[in-house]
């Protein structure tokens, strides 16, 4: 059968358009209608921005839908892309007083109602401050460095972001599978935070085309939001054949058309059992693989990716193989991946995460056949450029005041996945927007006493 | 449209002199009970609040309110049998005054209920200005304990009460006097007309209705109940909204009622505010909604009213007010010759037949059930049989699946009051002929 290319960009593109639909009018006003307007909501202490849920669905249920879209946008000024990416049964949906009588208020998708309202009317929500004379740069316009820049835009700072990427947005622009998170609500956030006056230098590399110094000698203070970078090797053999790709890459290769077409009909195995290699294999599959199998080396039990998602995952078709080990990409003789060699393996004692370590089942080597590998298991940091920073970090987990997000040089703040790990910070993107907004804010107090207006 | 969309209308209102910075009030009522509710209302951002009614104390009794719910949705409507304040009046004078030092731009207003008798009303208008209001509102509305006494809504449904003790009142008042009345009556405008004809500056409606919230059908009492025996109350809330609304119209398009209304009954929403104020309200008050949902409600209120005069380009919301009474009259003058048929969508309806059923058994039999070429059951309006009476649109559970469509009439407009004055002069022409 032959398909014509724009016919499989067309089914492809079909295949990429967000899984939830929307809630419908009718559906949203009699689902804010559920709400109970609780005071004091546990919603809105489960929220990591603290969200005013029961005034946002209060409004959405008055007919009030821009003061609506404002109160979530107030709180979250990523809150479009939160309203489809958190793990809202952990959080507000998981809070919610009605878990214990009937079923939960479906928050997550009446956050999405009020935004795409906002987004659809074009509305104007905020108007930056009177302008107080000092400025600030952020190195990343992911989430975090977002947030940051327009509290610090709304509290009258001259603030330029600079995004390596094309185009800012961060994990919501290139991170999250567009089937989850369509690139235009992300860019929708970047375009409000621009009409504060915020300026955003896109495809600039702080390190390589501007010096970090340079930052700091010119502006009042610097916020750091790098996130993290690509996913790191597996360290086995094989690991540079034809046909092994980093999940994260594979994903920003989908947020835009033209969709790729390597994997048609491709045997796929994707490494590591978190988020992206959720959103690896299901990418993997729309994008027409014939198998995609999960390989984690642990069980069900420690996989870190959130229970929607497995079941998303699982609908999809993809499966899952538990306790089983990489050992070795096979090729063939132009070097092109043919298998994966793996071991079995068993579940020992807790380690020091609570986690239970596995170890290898003597002689329990066997083959899966595949014709590609996608690496997600975790991501790497910028090491030598945080090296390069003189601020005090652990492996490249910049080290922070929680309760300011101040590092070691009190004239840089850093937020995000930058200061994700080892114990410290969380790594949802709702967590990345409160972190930016906790740094504007204490910034704002630091200086406070110097700035004039 | 202010600058980038970003504007913010003027909100600030005047009731006959009395200013506050919206036009939300709480209506006298638990809520405005003591000063620790209503400082904790203004600091909420509420721009007003009538104090629980002032007048000799009382007693109440215990177990005091109910609601109606209607289909799985609390508080449809509310009933109560409370009374006015319980506490002494020096303990109320006290706290308004210091309510009012510490809100001094917003609306301090006091409810007043006393026997009619002249000195009593000069005695109480004295004692509570002393205090510092910004005006005053006679309760002659409350239907429940205090009629029986011969106050509130007793003297309330006697033009004569309401206009004499209106006067008396307005002897001794150096502020503003609003005159709260009582629906209990088959013609509101009569009291209204009684007030202004006494010399009020405002009135206020609606007070409650007389109601009985319900029985209990194990126990056979009433609800609520009081050691198993029970009165009638006054009934409020979403359910009293539409006889609250048109006692505001008719009384808001009666040229003799040429004073300020404050509009009550059922404002639960920005919306029915609007609603209120299009219909002649210079402001709303507000009770049940309160009792319901807490004080915060006001931001909705204020940011709904707000965001729909920026939309609109309205500068001030005094510019709405009475906006829509000029299209509120009698049936007689209502067009014989306009038509609405109604459509059904196909593509939105989802077949419930409700619509059918609804016009078969209890309209105009002009719904017909039949099925297109392709055997899906579809239903179909014959225009020419409907009357356009709405029915079948107001049962439809989905939204945009019946419209009301307007039909151009080949018949100018016509109303019944002109049909028969014209009748009348073609009677008058055979005569002269």
């Amino acid at each position: 059968m032959s398909t014509s290319e724009p016919m499989i960009q067309r089914e492809l593109q079909k295949r990429f358009t967000e899984v939830t639909p929307p809630l419908t009018n009718q559906e949203a006003f009699q689902e804010s209608q559920r709400c109970l307007y609780c005071y004091d909501a546990p919603c809105i202490q489960a929220c990591p921005t603290g969200i005013d849920i029961p005034t946002f669905i209060k409004k959405i249920a008055s007919g009030n839908m821009k003061g609506s879209a404002k109160t979530i946008m107030t709180a979250n000024p990523v809150g479009a892309s939160c309203a489809r990416v958190c793990p809202t049964e952990e959080l507000c949906e998981g809070a919610c007083v009605l878990n214990h009588s009937t079923k939960p208020i479906l928050i997550g998708n009446l956050q999405r109602y009020a935004t795409d309202w906002a987004i659809k009317n074009d509305q104007v929500l905020f108007k930056e401050g009177q302008p107080n004379g000092k400025s600030v740069a952020i190195v990343g316009g992911g989430p975090a460095g977002l947030s940051a820049a327009r509290e610090l835009a709304l509290l009258g700072y001259s603030v330029t972001v600079y995004e390596a990427e094309k185009q800012a947005g961060g994990l919501d622009t290139y991170g999250i599978v567009s089937f989850r998170l369509p690139k235009a609500i992300s860019l929708w956030e970047v375009e409000q935070i621009e009409n504060l006056g915020v300026t955003i230098k896109t495809g600039v590399k702080v390190g390589v085309d501007i010096p970090f110094h340079e930052l700091l000698a010119t502006n009042d203070r610097v916020i750091l939001a790098i996130g993290m970078a690509n996913v790191p090797d597996l360290q086995i053999a094989g690991e540079n054949a034809e046909g092994v790709y980093d999940a994260i890459e594979l994903v920003k290769m989908t947020k835009d058309a033209p969709f790729p077409t390597h994997l048609k009909d491709k045997k796929v195995v994707v490494i590591g059992a978190g988020n992206t290699a959720i959103d690896g294999a299901t990418c993997s599959v729309r994008l027409g693989a014939e198998n995609v199998k999960i390989l984690y080396r642990r069980s069900e039990q420690e996989m870190t990716a959130y229970d929607s998602e497995y079941e998303f995952a699982k609908q999809d078709g993809v499966e899952f193989r538990w306790l089983t080990q990489p050992v070795e990409i096979v090729t063939n003789k132009s070097g092109q991946v043919t298998g994966m060699k793996c071991v079995k393996m068993k579940l020992s004692e807790p380690a020091e995460d609570g986690r239970r370590r596995t170890e290898p089942i003597p002689n329990s080597e066997f083959l899966i056949e595949c014709d590609a590998v996608v690496k997600a298991i975790g991501q790497k940091r910028h090491l030598s450029f945080i090296e390069e920073l003189g601020i005090a970090h652990n492996d490249g987990v910049i080290l922070i005041n929680p309760d300011t997000m101040e590092t070691s040089n009190p004239k840089i703040y850093a937020c995000g996945d930058v200061i994700f790990g080892k114990g410290q910070g969380e790594a949802m993107v709702v967590s990345a927007a409160q972190q930016g907004k906790t740094a504007a804010y204490h910034m704002h107090e630091s200086l406070k006493e110097t700035y004039s207006a | 449209m202010g600058e980038r969309g970003i504007m913010m209308a003027d909100l600030r209102t005047n009731l006959a002199g009395i200013t506050s910075p919206n036009p939300f009030w709480l209506a006298s009522a638990p809520p405005t009970n003591s000063g620790y509710q209503v400082q904790r209302a203004f600091e909420a951002g509420w721009g007003g609040a009538v104090w629980k009614t002032l007048g000799d104390p009382i007693l109440n009794v215990s177990s005091r309110y109910a609601a109606v719910h209607f289909n799985g949705q609390r508080v449809a409507g509310f009933n109560n049998i409370e009374l006015i304040t319980d506490r002494p009046l020096e303990v109320n004078l006290k706290e308004i005054y210091e309510t009012k030092k510490k809100f001094p731009n917003h609306a301090v207003v006091a409810s007043l209920m006393v026997e009619p008798n002249q000195e009593a009303w000069h005695e109480i208008v004295k004692k509570t200005e002393a205090a510092g209001v910004d005006g005053l509102e006679l309760n002659f509305g409350c239907p429940h304990g205090m009629a029986e006494r011969g106050m509130g809504s007793a003297s309330g449904q006697v033009p004569e009460l309401v206009e004499k003790q209106t006067y008396w009142a307005k002897e001794a008042a150096e502020t503003p006097v609003i005159v709260k009345l009582t629906p209990n009556i088959t013609d509101i405008t009569a009291t209204a007309e009684a007030a202004v004809r006494g010399g009020a500056d405002a009135v206020s409606m609606i007070n409650t209705i007389n109601s009985l919230a319900g029985v209990d059908i194990d126990t056979w009492r009433p609800i609520p109940h009081v050691g198993g025996k029970g009165a009638h109350g006054g009934y409020c809330g979403p359910a009293v909204k539409p006889i609250a609304l048109n006692m505001v119209s008719e009384c808001a398009r009666n040229s003799r009622i040429n004073v300020p209304i404050s509009g009550m009954g059922g404002v639960s929403n920005w919306q029915n505010a609007i609603e209120f104020m299009l219909m002649g309200a210079s402001n709303v008050q507000i009770c049940t909604a309160a009792m319901h949902h807490g004080f915060r409600i006001v931001e909705d209120l204020i940011d709904g009213l707000s965001t729909y005069l920026d939309e609109r380009g309205i500068l001030s919301v005094q510019d709405i007010i009475g906006k829509s009474v000029p299209t509120f009259s009698d049936w007689g003058n209502l067009d014989l010759n306009y038509k609405v048929v109604a459509r059904i969508n196909n593509d939105v309806c989802i077949n419930c037949n409700k619509c059918h059923i609804a016009c078969e058994d209890t309209s105009h039999q002009c719904i017909d059930m039949l099925k297109d070429p392709k055997g899906h059951a579809i239903l179909q309006v014959r225009e020419e049989d409907c009357v356009g009476c709405n029915l079948c649109s107001i049962v439809c559970p989905v939204d945009g699946a019946i419209d009301m469509v307007e039909l151009k009439s080949d018949l100018p407009p016509m109303t019944w009051n002109e049909r028969q004055s014209l009748i009348t002069s073609l009677k008058d022409y055979k005569v002269t002929k």
